[in-house]
């Protein structure tokens, strides 16, 4: 299968802004990330502390995604690392 | 249904928009900042939202207790930015003719939106803070 490689451009909030030390974070297209589980992957690689978190999703256009959904240069994507509200 | 995020949350409010002639029941929960986690002294709280989303996820919730029990009406409030101790941060109302449906579905919006609406609370303590449920 052939993918178009894309600079994937990540909306971060909480603690994975802080171990970032951004809150917009721009994936370069050299990374080579096409799904979810990519994304997931190149981060824990580039910010080992991403690792020590109890859990962390990727939203898509403010849904929850899952691991093998494909990523979009229009998409608007977002780490949410556990939530604690209420 | 009234759903959104402020910066200070108005109790009234979410009562005025909720009673009617109606509804027999109306049924208020309100969540606040503790003073204290695991007997350490909170001295504040700081609430961050992914506002889009988060508004996003509370009308699936509410959507999933309309469809589940029979509503007449439903407020999820919920606060961002700086919180004391003793401040209301959420408040979940919901209206109904008879008081079990407003009881069942206010637990549910209030416990599904503790695990799924992206919101995240930073506490802080005398000496330092951290992100709860952030770490294991």
């Amino acid at each position: 299968m052939f993918y178009i490689q894309i600079t994937v451009k990540v909306l971060l909030f909480g603690i994975t802004r802080e171990i970032t030390g951004q809150s917009r974070l721009n994936v370069p297209a050299e990374a080579g990330i096409t799904t979810v589980k990519g994304l997931k992957s190149w981060l824990g690689m580039q910010y080992p502390a991403m690792q020590t978190l109890t859990s962390l999703a990727v939203a898509v256009d403010s849904e929850y995604a899952q691991d093998d959904d494909l990523l979009n240069a229009d998409h608007e994507i977002a780490l949410i690392p556990p939530v604690s509200g209420g | 249904m009234l759903i959104k995020l402020v910066e200070h949350i108005d109790l009234n409010e979410a009562y005025a928009y909720l009673n009617s002639t109606d509804a027999g029941a109306v049924n208020l929960f309100v969540g606040t900042v503790r003073n204290q986690t695991k007997g350490k002294a909170v001295v504040q709280l700081d609430f961050e939202a992914y506002d889009a989303m988060a508004i996003k996820q509370m009308e699936h919730l509410a959507n999933q207790a309309i469809r589940k029990w029979p509503l007449v009406n439903l407020a999820i409030i919920h606060a961002v930015g700086a919180k004391e101790p003793g401040t209301p941060v959420v408040v979940i109302g919901v209206a109904s003719a008879h008081r079990d449906a407003s009881f069942e579905a206010c637990r549910f919006l209030i416990d599904e939106l503790k695990k799924t609406v992206p919101i995240w609370k930073k506490e802080f303590y005398e000496d330092n803070s951290v992100w709860v449920n952030a770490h294991p």
